[in-house]
This record gives structure tokens, C-alpha cells and sequence, in this order.
């Protein structure tokens, strides 16, 4: 595969210059923390919902949110429509949990609103609200619109002359819409480089294994093909993610896409790579071990 | 004199670019026929070229707006608001951005290209949608005067244009305000409201009836959402008939936001001159036009069944 340099995580800090040195590894390990306390988030704010909800897909993308919201972006909590920010778009909606976790972590609104997801006047809608939540830059649920909507503030980034990146993270079942496809053209033939994609390629979709709903392999040669710069990561290991995230900024006259090879339900022992964690209850018990395993007892 | 109403679009875009700087405009392989071309030829770095991908272009024009560019996307209206429906509705719509959707070739417009493009469902499913206003200009000066009014507004519009040369019927010193409906003509029999290009068909019809005796208030409805209710509701209490007129299915568009605030406030017989549930087909448009009765005949055998079922002959008030 071209730019196979790019396929494997590479523990190095080039501020550093060489293998990961004390600095890196409180970050790191700050990073694993802010993770684990948005899964305890994502599980109590979806299981007091008292419906069913997206775990599976809220719980692979976690490390993934950690490393942008709390290392890698340029965003001020404080001052949610601060023009110089970097953007995140959601475009797998459904993973709504997930930046509500990450939001209300970073302080963007507080932690009681947690509770509220998904209830009746909640500022935490079951798809993310761009006008109701402080943090959210775009309205999404329809699969398949995020890319599109990135690519759209990065075009205005650079019109403007910002120095602003776009971040926007895309499902893997997601992919099946051809819109997406029509923006990857888009936004290569616009040679936009302040956007970043991220696929959470956790293999798993509403009716099961990507691979038969809808193949999709081989993924990042496709995305190659379309003109992106491609990075490969473990999803769940911050230091692989945030070394391409740091890649992807140098990537000159076209975007870049970072598949991050991650577990559907990470975290939930006995759901974890099940297709039944897209959108599921948990009985009393399963909430309680992995609440007690996340370190809550 | 003649002018197409796309043909106003692109010189209102080109004053509108050289005003304001957060004008960008959008375009789907189609700049030469909706006329965006011009924009895209004064303004380069402020044209974006989508290619034949209508979702993303309405995606992506949602991403502009919401980083504060007025964004003026255009296509043919079948593509518009059919192909990108959804992406209008959970990108613009929905989080109420500033995203400017201007069609060309609306109604029987692309004549000959047959049903495939002639959309007469558009305004009908652009009407549906919350937040979203809907204008659909009479003529060259209204669509100029339409297409500055949107750039000033906040929030999503729908813009539909059509393809051919039409009347000028508006003079240079007419000013279009959106929600406003223009009163015409007098008149006292029958209200006649006309939404789109086929007013001019609708001036002939009045005069024509007016010779028969029967006298037609007629009123230019350019913007169907939010509808001008007091001046639709003032003509219709006093006519007690109204008839309306527009190149769209009789579902979804000018009439049925007219029945709908007529059934609630000041119910009486009515009459649609519009397309009766049908696709298009090839054809010149006059053809097509007299095939559904969109012509001032059609629209004079409307008003005189419309006020044979209200009874009572001329004059009401």
C-alpha cells in the first residue's frame, strides 16, 4: 500500500526527538484517564436514559476524542464560538454520548446536563444539536453529511485565511453512503489540507460485520485512490493517534484520512465486538461491572 | 421585454459579490445554464465548483454558512430539492443555516428535456421544511430584488428560477420585501394570486375577463413561505372567490397554502390552475403550458367556474 510509512503507529514525539520521554508519558497517561472517566460518562448518561442507546459505537471512538479534545486541538472551552478554533464535526451522530462525554469534560457545559440525554428539553438531544449544545459545531444523525459540512468550513477557514483546522469522524458502516464518497472527490479536487477525516473502523454495523452489509475493504486504498493522504492507527492507543494527528497537519495540498482500527463496545466486557452493542439496554448488573471495572465502584 | 429570471440571478449575484464579501456561491456542473457562471468568472476564489454531486454541494454549503459565508448554491430545481432533499433538511434546515438554494429550470422550464427535469413538486417539499422561506419571483426585477433580499436575511431560502425569457412586468423602482404579496389590479369578484412567471399569463386573463364584466383583483404571491395572510385574507373578503395560479403540481404549492390559510380563517370556493398530480413530459412549454391550462385561458375558465360555484354572479362586497 503507498504511504505505507503512514500505516503504523509510531511511538515517537518529534518534539522530543526521541522515544517517549517522562513529559509524554504523564500526557498519555492523562489522556487514558480523561478516557476512562468519558466511559463512565457515556455508560451512566445512556443507561439513566432508560432506553435503549448507542453504546457501541460511543464507546470505540473514545480514545479518539480524548486526543483531539484534550491534547491535539486548538479550542477554548470558555468561548465555544471563538473564531480562530479548530472544528469537530460528528458525523456518525449516533455517537452523540461520545462528545457529549468529551464536552462536558473539557467544560464546555455541566456535568448535570449529563443526566438529562435524551429527555424531553434536555440540551443534550440523542443526535447532536449545533444550536442547543455549547461545543457542537454541526447538526448531525443522517449518516453520510459530516464530511460534507467539514469540508464546507474548511473551504471558509481558507477563505478567511485562518490558520483553523477541521476535524470531522466518520463511522465505517457510515461509509456505505455515497455522498461521502462525492465529498472525498470534493475535497481532494479542493486540495484542502486543514481537513482531517477519521474513520472509527470498528467493523460492526446496525445488521453486523461491515464486510457483509457492504464491503469495504480495502478501505485505504480507496481513500488513497480518491486523492487522501492516509494514516492507519490503533484506535485505542492515544500515542498512535495523536503521532497521525501530528502527521496529518503536515500534509500539504490534500486532506488526509486517519482509520483508527478500533473495538465496538470497548469497554463493556460482555458486548465488546458484538453487533447487539449498537444500540442496546444494559441490565442492572452489566452496568455495575463495567462501571467497577472502568474504576467506579 | 424579455428576460429570464436566471438570466437576473446571475447579474444580481455579480453586484451582490462585489457588495459583500461573505457572498461564495455553489454550483453543480450546471454555472452556464443557472448563470453562476458569471459570479464564478468575477470572483474565482469565491465560486466553488461541486460537480455533478448535489448532496455534498448542499453539505458543504451548510459548512460554509456555519462559519458565517452567505453561501448561494444553484442547480436545476430537480435536482435541488429532490436528489439533495435530505442534505437540505438535516444540514440547512434543521440547524436553520444561512445556505441561499437558487434553482433554475423550475416548473416546465426544461421543456424539452422531458419529466426527468421538469420538477413541479419542489416548492411543495421546499414549503414543507421548518425555517425555510420560499420565493418564487414573477419576473426579472422581482428575482434581482428576491436575490439581494436573501443575502440580507438570516436563515435558509429557497430561491426558484426558471429557464426561458419572460415579461418584465415590475419597474425598476419596485421594491420586494419577503412575506409581502404586490396587488396588481383592483378588483371586485374574484381574487386571482399568482405565484411565479405565469403572471403575465394572469394579466391577460384579467383584462380579457374584464371585458366579459368580470372584475379580477390580481395579486403577485412571490414569497409562499412565510405567506402574506392579510393581504391574501383582506382581497378574499371582500371577492368571496379565489382562484390561484402557479407552473406545481396543485399539492403542495401556492394553492395549498392558500387553502390551508383560507380553511382555517375565511373558507370559500376556490379554484387551482396548476398541474393535477402529473409527471411532466417533452414538449415546447406553450405546449405544456396549454396541455394543463396554465395559459390566460385556462385561468379565465377557472374564474368563471370558481364564481359559478359561488353564486350570487358579480360583486360580493
Amino acid at each position: 500500500m503507498p504511504g505505507a510509512s503512514n500505516l503504523a503507529p509510531v511511538p515517537v514525539d518529534r518534539a522530543c526527538g526521541k522515544r517517549l520521554c517522562s513529559r509524554d508519558m504523564d500526557q498519555l497517561e492523562e489522556l487514558r484517564n480523561r478516557a476512562a472517566a468519558m466511559r463512565r460518562h457515556i455508560l451512566r448518561m445512556i443507561h439513566a436514559s432508560g432506553t435503549a442507546g448507542h453504546y457501541g459505537g460511543s464507546l470505540s471512538c473514545v480514545e479518539i476524542l480524548a486526543c483531539l479534545f484534550f491534547r491535539h486541538m486548538n479550542h477554548e472551552p470558555g468561548n465555544p464560538r471563538w473564531p480562530d478554533r479548530d472544528r469537530f464535526v460528528l458525523s456518525k451522530g449516533h455517537a452523540a454520548p461520545a462528545l457529549y462525554a468529551a464536552l462536558a469534560e473539557a467544560g464546555y457545559f455541566p456535568m448535570e446536563h449529563l443526566d438529562t440525554f435524551k429527555r424531553f428539553g434536555s440540551i443534550l438531544q440523542g443526535h447532536p444539536d449545533m444550536h442547543l449544545t455549547p461545543g457542537v459545531e454541526m447538526s448531525t444523525g443522517s449518516l453520510g453529511q459530516g464530511l460534507s459540512a467539514a469540508l464546507g468550513m474548511a473551504l471558509a477557514m481558507r477563505l478567511d485565511a485562518r490558520g483553523s483546522r477541521v476535524y470531522v469522524l466518520l463511522g465505517d458502516g457510515e461509509l456505505d453512503e455515497g455522498s461521502v464518497w462525492e465529498a472525498a472527490m470534493a475535497a481532494a479536487h479542493h486540495r484542502v489540507h486543514s481537513l482531517t477525516a477519521i474513520l472509527d473502523r470498528n467493523l460492526l454495523q446496525v445488521s453486523g460485520p461491515t464486510e457483509a452489509s457492504m464491503r469495504l475493504e480495502p478501505v485505504a486504498a480507496k481513500w488513497q485512490a480518491f486523492g487522501w493522504e492516509v494514516f492507519a492507527v490503533d484506535g485505542h492507543d492515544p500515542a498512535g493517534i495523536l503521532e497521525a494527528l501530528r502527521g496529518a497537519n503536515e500534509v500539504r495540498d490534500k486532506p488526509s484520512m486517519i482509520i483508527a482500527r478500533t473495538v465496538k463496545g470497548k469497554g463493556l466486557p460482555a458486548l465488546e465486538g458484538q453487533t447487539a452493542c449498537h444500540s442496546c439496554t444494559l441490565t442492572e448488573a452489566q452496568f455495575s461491572e463495567a462501571m467497577g471495572r472502568l474504576g467506579e465502584c | 421585454m424579455l428576460k429570464s429570471t436566471r438570466d437576473a440571478y446571475g447579474e444580481a449575484l455579480l453586484r451582490l459579490g462585489a457588495m459583500n464579501p461573505r457572498v461564495v456561491v455553489l454550483d453543480a456542473d450546471l454555472s452556464s445554464s443557472t448563470r453562476s457562471s458569471r459570479f464564478a468568472a468575477q470572483f474565482p476564489e469565491r465560486y466553488f465548483e461541486m460537480g455533478i454531486a448535489e448532496q455534498n454541494m448542499y453539505g458543504v454549503a451548510a459548512g460554509l454558512a456555519s462559519c458565517g459565508k452567505i453561501p448561494f448554491a444553484s442547480t436545476f430545481a430537480v435536482f435541488a430539492t429532490e436528489r439533495a432533499l435530505n442534505q437540505i433538511r438535516q444540514s440547512i434546515a434543521y440547524p436553520s443555516l444561512n445556505v441561499k438554494i437558487v434553482s433554475s429550470h423550475g416548473g416546465f422550464t426544461a421543456s424539452g428535456d422531458g419529466g426527468s427535469h421538469q420538477t413541479l413538486i419542489d416548492v411543495g417539499l421546499m414549503r414543507c421544511l421548518p425555517n425555510m422561506t420560499v420565493i418564487v419571483p414573477a419576473d426579472a426585477v422581482q428575482t434581482e430584488q428576491a436575490v439581494a433580499a436573501a443575502a440580507e436575511h438570516q436563515g435558509p431560502v429557497y430561491l426558484r428560477l426558471g429557464k426561458s425569457e419572460v415579461p418584465v412586468l415590475f419597474e425598476a423602482g419596485y421594491s420586494f420585501r419577503i412575506g409581502e404579496a404586490v396587488p396588481m389590479r383592483p378588483g371586485r369578484d374574484v381574487t386571482v394570486l399568482v405565484a411565479g412567471t405565469l403572471l403575465g399569463q394572469a394579466l391577460s386573463a384579467a383584462e380579457a375577463l374584464e371585458r366579459e364584466g368580470i372584475s379580477v383583483e390580481l395579486i403577485s404571491v412571490p414569497t409562499l413561505k412565510p405567506l402574506d395572510r392579510e393581504r391574501i385574507l383582506g382581497s378574499v373578503r371582500k371577492t368571496g372567490a379565489v382562484v390561484t395560479v402557479e407552473e406545481h403540481s396543485v399539492i403542495g404549492g401556492l394553492g395549498s397554502a392558500v387553502a390551508e390559510l383560507l380553511a382555517a380563517h375565511h373558507p370559500v370556493p376556490m379554484a387551482f390552475v396548476g398541474v393535477n398530480d402529473l409527471f411532466g413530459e417533452s414538449g415546447s412549454e406553450q405546449e405544456l403550458y396549454a396541455r394543463h391550462g396554465l395559459t390566460a385561458r385556462g385561468i379565465g375558465e377557472k374564474v368563471r367556474a370558481v364564481l359559478n360555484r359561488r353564486g350570487g354572479g358579480r360583486g360580493r362586497g
